[in-house]
Order: C-alpha cells, then sequence, then structure tokens
C-alpha cells in the first residue's frame, strides 16, 4: 500500500497508525431462538415472542437449537475458518433486570469456530483481514426507561435469540477499512442466509476496539473498547473521534487507560463507561445444563456441500466469464440480490450494456427511492428486453433512458411502452434522408460555415433532425447521412 | 384406615386393581392422617380437595392398568406442580405459583397417579437436616425434636409416618439418601442422566437428580419404571436402555462381586456404624456374594470438591431470583437496592452461605485455585470408582457417618452438618446410582442405613442386591405415632 493513503492522524511532528480490531454481534437468522422455541419476529408487541425458559422460570433448562449451530459452522465456512469440533457453552454472570437467568449463555474458551479471513478490495488491492474466532450467544431482553416515568418496563422479546460475535484481529487501519469490513462481512452472511445484516433492527452491531501507536512502532498501544455501535456511519465517527482523543493524550505526554467508552452519537464523541478496575468479574464457567458440542465429520461435510458460491469466488467468475473489470464485478456481487438480478439479465441480453444499465441507471433509480434491487420497479425480464431493444436497433439509447424513466414509474415491459408512445427509431434511410434534405434547405448559412472547416457544426446538423424526429432517428444512419450530404 | 396407610405402594395398587379398594378411600385415608400430622411439618402446601375430586374421577373411570392407578403421592416442594404454589422451601418463591409441570411428576400423573400436595425441604435443597426450610424445621417421626435428615426431610418424614405410600425426592449430594437413612426408609438416587431435570427447581445442576423414597426395594424399582424416562427438555437426558425394572427384581445375587472402600472408614466413626457395616459385609456374604476389599483412594477430596461444585452452580443457578419477574420482591429506590433487599430478605442463611462461597470460588483470581482443582478433583474420583468397576459390580458403605441428630443439634456448625454428606457426595460427583436401605438401629431405636453405589445405568442391579438384602433384614421402624393430635 502506498503511503500517502494511509489513514494517520498527525499531531506536530508525529503520525499516529490508527489500529482497529472489532467484534461483531449478528443475529443468527433462525425462526427460533438458541436455547428455546420461542419465535424471534422482529418488531413483535412487547414480551410476546418469550417462553418460559427465556423468562427463566425455576426448574426450565436450554436445550440448544441445531439449526443455530448449522448457521454459525456456515458463516464460519464462509469466513475459511477452522470448525470446531468440540465447543463448550459458559455461563458469563451477572445481574441486570434485562437478563433473567442472571447469566448469559455464551462461549468462552472453546469457542465453535476458531481463526479465519476476510479479504477486502482496497482501491491499490486486496487485504486479508484475520478473523480470531466466532462464538454463539445468547441476546438480553431491552430495558426500556422512557414509557413510565417511575419504573424500567422490560422486554424480553429479544431474551435468547442467538447472536453470533465474530472477532477481528486488529488488522484495520482506518474508518474506510471498517467500513469495507463490516460490509464484506455483512455480504458474506446474507450469501449465506446466516444474518440478514439488517443495522436498522439491531441485527448487526459492534464493538469497536481502538488503539493507536507511532508510524514504526512495532508494539500496540493500550486499547479502548467502544460498546455496542449500530451502524457504519458511527463506527467510523467514533474512530475518528477515539483516535484524535487518544492522539491528544499521548501528544501531551499522557497515557492512555484501557476503559470501555460510549459512542455518543448527538455529541460525536466517545466517553468513558467503565475503567478496567470496575470491569465486571463474569464469572465464566461451563454451563452444567448444557453437554460440551460436538460436531462430526458428516455434520460439517454436509453443511460444506450447501455452501453456495460467495462474493470472492463469483467476483472471480464475473471477471474470467463475463469479462468485466473488478471495479465493476465488485459492485455486482457485493449484494447477492443485485448479483442475482445481473445474471437474470444477462440470460438474454448483452453483457456490457447490462452491467452499465444495472451500475448506472438502475442504481441511482433504487438509490434515489431507497429501495432495495429485490424490490425494484423494473424487473430483471424487462430490463432485459429494453437492453435488447437498444442493442438491435429499434430504440436509441437516449430514448431507452426516456423508456426507462417511464418503467419505473409504470412497471410496463419495455416494447408495450414503446408501442404505445410511439418511440420506435426511425431507421429508414430515405425518410432520414429526406428529414437531413429539409435541415440542410432550412440552414443554408450553417451549411457554409460547415464547409468552410466549422466541423463543430456538425453536432448542430443532428441536433436538428433529432428534433424533426422527436429524437427518434436513428443516430448512427443521421451521422452517416449527413456526413454523405455535407462533404 | 389403619390398614389402608399401613400397606406399601405395591399392595395398595394391587388393592386398587382387585377393587378392594377406591383410590378415595386411600386418598381419604391419607389425608385424614396428614390433618392429624400437623405438628411434623411435612407439608409446605396441600392440595386435599383436588386430591379427593381426581380421585372420584379415578374412581368413576380410570384406567386400572396404570401403573399408579388412583395412587395419592405427596412430593417434594422442589418439583415444579402446575398451578400449585412451588416454594423451594424459600420465602423468595414462598408465592410463586407454576404455569407448568415437572417432567418427573408429570410422569407420576400420567400413570395415574394423584397430588396430595408439597412436602417440606431444606431450602432450595441445601441442607442435611430440613432446618433451612422457610416454612420451619420437619420433625422425624423416629423421635420427638429429631431432624429427618434434608435436604428431602419433608418427604422421609412423611413416608416414614405414612403420610404418603411413597414420595420422590431431589439427591443433589446425598439429600434422599441420608433422609432415608434417618427415617428408615428406602431412598434411590438414579444415575445422572436417568430422571429428567425439567421443572424441577435447580440447585446444582450437574449433580441434581430426581429419585424414588419408598418405603421398600420394590416399592422404589415401581417409582423408578415410572419416573425414569429420556426427555428432550433436559439436555443432560441420558437416552439410555431403560429397565423393566419392578418385573425383573431377582433376589438372586450369588456370585456378584461387592467392594468394600476402606477409605470409608473414617475417623470417630460410631461403632454401630462400623458394626452395621459389619453385619451388612456379612449378609452379603452369606447371600453368596463375594466380598472384595478395595480402595477409592481420592474419597477424602470429595467432600470439599462437593462444597466448591454445588455452591458454584448454585451461585449462578440462584441469581434468577431477582424479583424482577416472579417470586419474592423487596422495593428499593433503584435496581441494585432492590436485588439487594429481595435477595437478603428473600433467601435463608445457608442459601446465602453458599451463593457467597461458589461466587467467591468462580471468581477471577479464584476460578483456577477451586473451581478448576474441583473439577479435576471431580474426575480423579469418578476415575476411582471406574477402575473399581473393572473387578466389582457394586461397592456397601454406611449411608451415613451417624444416626439421626437432634433439631438445632448442628445449626451453629455448617462443617459438621456438612459431613453428613461424606458418603453420599461422592455417588453425586461421579454421577452413579446409590441407594440407601434400612439395615438397623442405633442405641436410641433410631434406624441406620447403609448405602450400596452401583454402577452408571445399572440400576437394575442395584435393585437386586438391596431387595435381597432387605429380605434377610426384614428391618422395621417400631416408633408409636407421638405426634398424632
Amino acid at each position: 500500500m502506498s503511503k500517502n493513503k494511509e489513514y494517520l492522524i498527525k499531531r506536530g511532528n508525529s503520525e499516529y497508525e490508527v489500529i482497529i480490531g472489532l467484534e461483531v454481534h449478528a443475529q443468527v437468522l433462525s425462526k427460533s431462538k438458541l436455547f428455546s422455541d420461542s419465535p424471534t419476529n422482529f418488531g413483535a408487541e412487547p414480551n410476546t415472542q418469550v417462553s418460559l425458559v427465556d423468562a427463566a422460570f425455576p426448574g426450565m433448562l436450554p436445550v440448544i437449537n441445531e439449526f443455530c449451530i448449522k448457521q454459525a459452522v456456515k458463516t464460519g465456512v464462509g469466513l475459511n475458518a477452522a470448525i470446531n469440533k468440540k465447543s463448550i457453552f459458559d455461563r458469563k454472570n451477572y445481574f441486570y433486570a434485562d437478563l433473567p437467568q442472571g447469566y448469559q449463555i455464551s462461549q468462552y474458551k472453546d469457542p465453535i469456530v476458531g481463526e479465519g479471513s476476510i479479504l477486502l478490495d482496497l482501491p491499490d488491492g486486496e487485504k486479508k483481514v484475520g478473523i480470531e474466532r466466532l462464538h454463539l450467544e445468547q441476546d438480553a431482553g431491552k430495558s426500556i426507561h422512557d414509557i413510565d416515568p417511575q419504573n424500567t418496563l422490560v422486554d424480553l422479546n429479544r431474551s435468547g435469540v442467538a447472536l453470533m460475535e465474530i472477532v477481528s484481529k486488529p488488522d484495520l487501519r482506518s474508518p474506510e477499512e471498517v467500513n469495507l469490513y463490516i460490509k464484506k462481512l455483512r455480504s458474506i452472511m446474507r450469501y449465506l442466509g446466516t444474518c440478514d445484516g439488517n443495522m436498522q433492527e439491531g441485527s448487526l452491531r459492534a464493538d469497536v476496539n481502538v488503539s493507536i501507536r507511532k508510524t514504526g512502532d512495532k508494539k500496540l498501544g493500550t486499547r479502548c473498547e467502544i460498546k455496542n455501535v449500530n451502524s457504519i456511519k458511527f463506527m467510523q465517527m467514533a474512530i475518528e473521534y477515539e483516535a484524535n482523543r487518544q492522539a491528544d493524550i499521548l501528544e501531551e505526554g499522557g497515557s492512555i487507560d484501557q476503559e470501555t467508552r460510549l459512542f455518543d452519537t448527538k455529541k460525536n464523541e466517545t466517553r468513558s463507561m467503565r475503567s478496567k478496575e470496575d470491569a465486571h468479574d463474569y464469572r465464566y464457567f461451563p454451563d452444567p445444563d448444557l453437554l460440551p458440542l460436538e460436531l462430526t465429520d458428516d455434520f460439517i461435510s454436509k453443511i460444506k456441500k450447501e455452501i453456495p458460491e460467495l462474493p470472492d469466488e463469483k467476483k472471480k467468475r464475473f471477471v474470467d466469464k463475463f469479462k468485466l473489470t473488478p471495479y465493476e464485478a465488485n459492485i455486482l456481487v457485493s449484494d447477492i440480490e443485485t448479483s442475482k438480478y445481473f445474471e437474470d439479465v444477462i440470460k438474454n441480453s448483452d453483457i456490457k450494456l447490462a452491467t452499465n444499465w444495472i451500475t448506472g441507471e438502475l442504481f441511482a433509480l433504487l438509490n434515489d427511492r431507497s429501495l432495495e434491487i429485490s424490490q425494484s420497479p423494473i424487473s430483471s425480464k424487462n430490463l432485459s428486453s429494453l437492453i435488447n431493444l437498444i442493442k438491435d436497433g429499434t430504440i436509441s439509447g437516449k430514448i431507452a433512458k426516456t423508456v426507462f424513466e417511464i418503467m419505473a414509474n409504470e412497471s410496463k415491459d419495455p416494447k408495450s411502452i414503446i408501442d404505445e408512445k410511439g418511440l420506435k427509431q426511425q431507421s429508414d434511410p430515405k425518410e432520414i434522408e429526406k428529414i437531413i434534405d429539409d435541415v440542410i434547405k432550412e440552414n443554408p448559412k450553417n451549411v457554409e460555415l460547415f464547409k468552410s472547416g466549422k466541423d463543430k457544426l456538425f453536432g448542430f446538423f443532428v441536433g436538428q433532425v433529432m428534433k424533426k424526429t422527436d429524437g427518434k432517428a436513428n443516430p448512427k444512419l443521421v451521422n452517416d447521412i449527413l456526413k454523405k450530404k455535407l462533404n | 384406615m389403619s390398614d389402608i396407610i399401613n400397606l406399601t405402594l405395591s399392595a395398595l395398587i394391587d388393592k386398587i386393581k382387585n377393587k378392594e379398594l377406591s383410590s378415595q378411600e386411600i386418598t381419604k385415608a391419607y389425608i385424614a392422617r396428614a390433618e392429624k400430622s400437623k405438628d411434623l411439618n411435612t407439608y409446605i402446601t396441600t392440595d386435599f380437595e383436588n386430591a379427593i375430586e381426581k380421585a372420584k374421577k379415578f374412581d368413576e373411570k380410570g384406567n386400572f392398568d396404570y401403573k399408579l392407578p388412583g395412587v395419592p403421592l405427596a412430593v417434594k416442594d422442589l418439583f415444579c406442580t402446575n398451578n400449585l404454589k412451588t416454594t423451594a422451601g424459600s420465602k423468595i418463591l414462598s408465592n410463586f405459583i407454576p404455569s407448568y409441570e415437572s417432567t418427573v411428576t408429570q410422569h407420576l400423573w400420567d400413570e395415574g397417579a394423584i397430588l396430595l400436595g408439597k412436602l417440606n425441604c431444606d431450602e432450595f435443597a441445601m441442607g442435611s437436616s430440613n432446618e433451612t426450610s422457610f416454612f420451619g424445621n420437619v420433625e422425624s417421626p423416629v423421635g420427638k425434636k429429631v431432624v429427618p435428615g434434608g435436604s428431602s426431610g419433608g418427604s422421609a418424614s412423611a413416608l416414614a409416618a405414612k403420610l404418603t405410600p411413597a414420595t420422590i425426592g431431589t439427591d443433589t449430594g446425598g439429600s434422599i439418601r441420608q433422609p432415608a437413612s434417618f427415617t428408615g426408609t428406602v431412598g434411590l438416587k438414579p444415575t445422572y442422566g436417568s430422571c429428567s431435570r425439567y421443572g424441577i427447581v435447580a440447585f446444582a445442576s450437574s449433580l441434581d437428580q430426581a429419585g424414588p423414597m419408598t418405603q421398600d426395594v420394590s416399592d422404589a424399582a415401581l417409582m423408578l419404571d415410572v419416573i425414569s424416562k429420556y426427555d428432550t427438555k433436559d439436555s443432560t437426558s441420558v437416552n439410555f436402555k431403560r429397565g423393566d425394572y419392578f418385573k425383573s427384581l431377582s433376589s438372586n445375587i450369588k456370585g456378584k462381586k461387592i467392594g468394600i472402600p476402606k477409605e470409608y472408614r473414617v475417623d470417630g466413626m460410631p461403632k454401630e456404624i462400623e458394626s452395621l457395616w459389619q453385619d451388612g459385609i456379612t449378609l452379603l456374604k452369606k447371600l453368596g456374594a463375594k466380598i472384595i476389599d478395595m480402595s477409592l483412594p481420592h474419597t477424602k477430596y470429595a467432600l470439599p470438591a462437593y462444597y466448591i461444585v454445588a455452591p458454584a452452580e448454585a451461585s449462578s443457578n440462584l441469581a434468577r431470583y431477582d424479583g424482577v419477574k416472579y417470586g419474592y420482591r423487596s422495593e428499593g429506590e433503584n435496581l441494585i437496592s432492590m436485588y439487594e433487599n429481595t435477595r437478603s430478605e428473600g433467601f435463608g442463611d445457608e442459601v446465602k452461605r453458599r451463593i457467597m462461597i461458589g461466587t467467591y470460588v468462580l471468581s477471577s483470581g479464584y476460578y483456577d485455585a477451586y473451581y478448576l482443582k474441583a473439577q479435576k478433583i471431580r474426575r480423579l474420583i469418578k476415575n476411582d470408582f471406574d477402575e473399581a468397576y473393572k473387578s466389582i459390580d457394586a461397592i456397601l458403605t454406611p449411608s451415613t457417618p451417624s444416626s439421626a441428630f437432634k433439631i438445632g443439634d448442628k445449626t451453629d456448625d455448617p462443617v459438621s452438618m456438612y459431613l453428613n454428606d461424606i458418603f453420599t457426595v461422592p455417588v453425586n460427583l461421579s454421577g452413579l446410582p446409590a441407594i440407601s436401605i434400612p439395615a438397623g438401629k442405633d442405641k436410641n431405636d433410631y434406624p441406620l442405613g447403609l448405602q450400596l453405589i452401583g454402577k452408571a445405568f445399572e440400576e437394575q442391579n442395584l435393585l437386586d442386591i438391596s431387595y435381597s438384602m432387605e429380605k434377610e433384614l426384614s428391618f422395621k421402624n417400631n416408633f408409636q405415632d407421638w405426634w398424632i393430635k
């Protein structure tokens, strides 16, 4: 990586490198919870998705949901990670009103997934970011402090929902890398169908570990952990703030205290939540209600067979087979739905045109209306026929844009729009010749000027022809005939 | 009426099946006796009206093919019972009414049994004398002001006093066998994983196991048939092939190899226990068993290891009693003070002591020295048994190092109380099955028990040996009904 692209914090003569590691909490896509059969629907009425197990009634026992185990293993495979055939569920003990058991069932020393990696596509090449581990744990419920002025209310709908905690190595070096890392991680999990990656609904949150060190230093600085940040933008803002805060302290000769901090999104600052000394003693120990989780080779290999083509492979295929640039391929594979849409479109139409139309017009439209590609008003089939109509000369690229706009509003197929509005391209050379003759007749001065060497006026004549044909004249024919006539 | 309450469970069932007795007659007989036996303080909650109603229904159209047809039973108040208060002997659950049924009790009702009520026990099953219950101590029918043992003290006392034809308890460190031994009854702790823990208020999850407490060994086999079933709701339940224990009972134990572990000959053991054990050995020889002197070298570490593991698990298991969701709550000005008030008012001293010990041994910096070491010891103890069982079939020991003591005698000295469990805890730490059968009496005429420890999942073997011994021992409690009013 070239020096000047590095994200560095400058203070006087010093330059600080920012070291970032993420602990991402990704909600497992599953109909029921990690240790109970209650549903996991988002946005349900408070305390309607709660079983006796989730509410920790006396004598209730956790039973592992095998589907969640599969999802975790699948994710592990997608992260090129080691799957641990034996893992252990531990109890993390602490008191809180929304933690009914008085402990969270998590995995401490023996997680289900070990080391792996994720590839990031940086402008100047790929970067491999290490994954330390992935473990399964229960989510807690939610304490609500702002409904009743006297009391805190507790909603246990989330209590017991399965989360994957995915811990990266401290390999990230800038807010932009964090952005790419989260997006890539989300993309992989969405390909796998193991997490919907919906940050608004809290399906993906992260604790961000930040430290800084002078460029060239080998030793890592003391880190601070920023808890529970729930959007990429906030993560980036928090890192930016935190790195600068640490740089200020070091410049003044101070030292960083290892602590847990909170990011205040309104004030755009992090502030201390608790110091290392005040850190909870979670008294982890293996949950005696659950036996160690042992996975057979058969179980793991079956899951490996279910793994779909993932973004990195797909990108390679798009580049090799469809001759896309890596940049184009990246855009098209980052979201599984987009890649599916693209492959649907090119089944029957030109790849180059399809790439341009999807990454250009369609993305602009979706962006404009804040839509996911799955909600696109223009189906892949209709876009495919639009491209074919351009390709076979029925309409020009320019007319196609008009048709596209109509399609966006009326969801009709392009052929019927063209027929209805009479937008078909004029491709009869005789007709066009006639119109060109008219234009030449009407503009003798410009003809003279053109002939005397004012080449730029060629565009003027094309424009006049288009005006007379409402833009429907075949541009190639117009060009050819005009050239003949004027020379 | 007095005939009814003197029948064993299996005799009672025969009479129901032969229509010699109705469920109502039996149920009413036990209720009438319970009404006159309130001084023993065996019940925390009675459900007599419903019991009579159910008995009536059974008599009208009951299924006589059930294993417990129309039999009224009282159970330890650690089993959650649908719609009936379940307290675990604690103030913190003194108002708790479950909306669900424990798997084990459900099996009883599914075989036609009828719930009489919930029996007293040590608070959260933590105790060896039933003196830690929020609902007061239980007296044993064997003598005035004598403890019935614990934690299933209410169950043992009710059974010995003939207030229920049989009962079930739970055993974490001896809580079935020790009170059985103290009251002249039979108590079986099955292999860990035999009976589901679903719906049983947890004390120490890796040790807790439900089991029958009965008048004789056949009854224990019968009850085990009913309650030992694989349950997917308990992840530690084991899906092994269970026997037909009652039907298969055999008193032929010729050639069985019984181990006598030298480490159970503890210092200061009363002479009467020593001779009880010796008599048991002699009897086994007479029955054709081979006696083998053997060693379980890590036995002396069992009690300390137990008193680390059990409180550690308990400290976490009892965290859910925080006043937020159910049970007792004492208000506070904020969440922390609500927790503090609720838990300091809701738990008794022994429970608090164990929560503190458990919290301590799990805390960072001490975890390796205590909890982890205790787990290692646990493995060594288990290995001792595994090694021994390569050449023997079962082990004979006394059930307890002494007979029943007087109420209040040991309440000020937790360690001497804990020593009661010295012969029973190695079994829980190893997950093995063990049974206590009444085998003799001390100078006060208080019962003494012998313990047989078996191989995992081989309850039948254990039942056969104790069945054959029982026949020869012909033990009988001969106390008067001094408590009846």
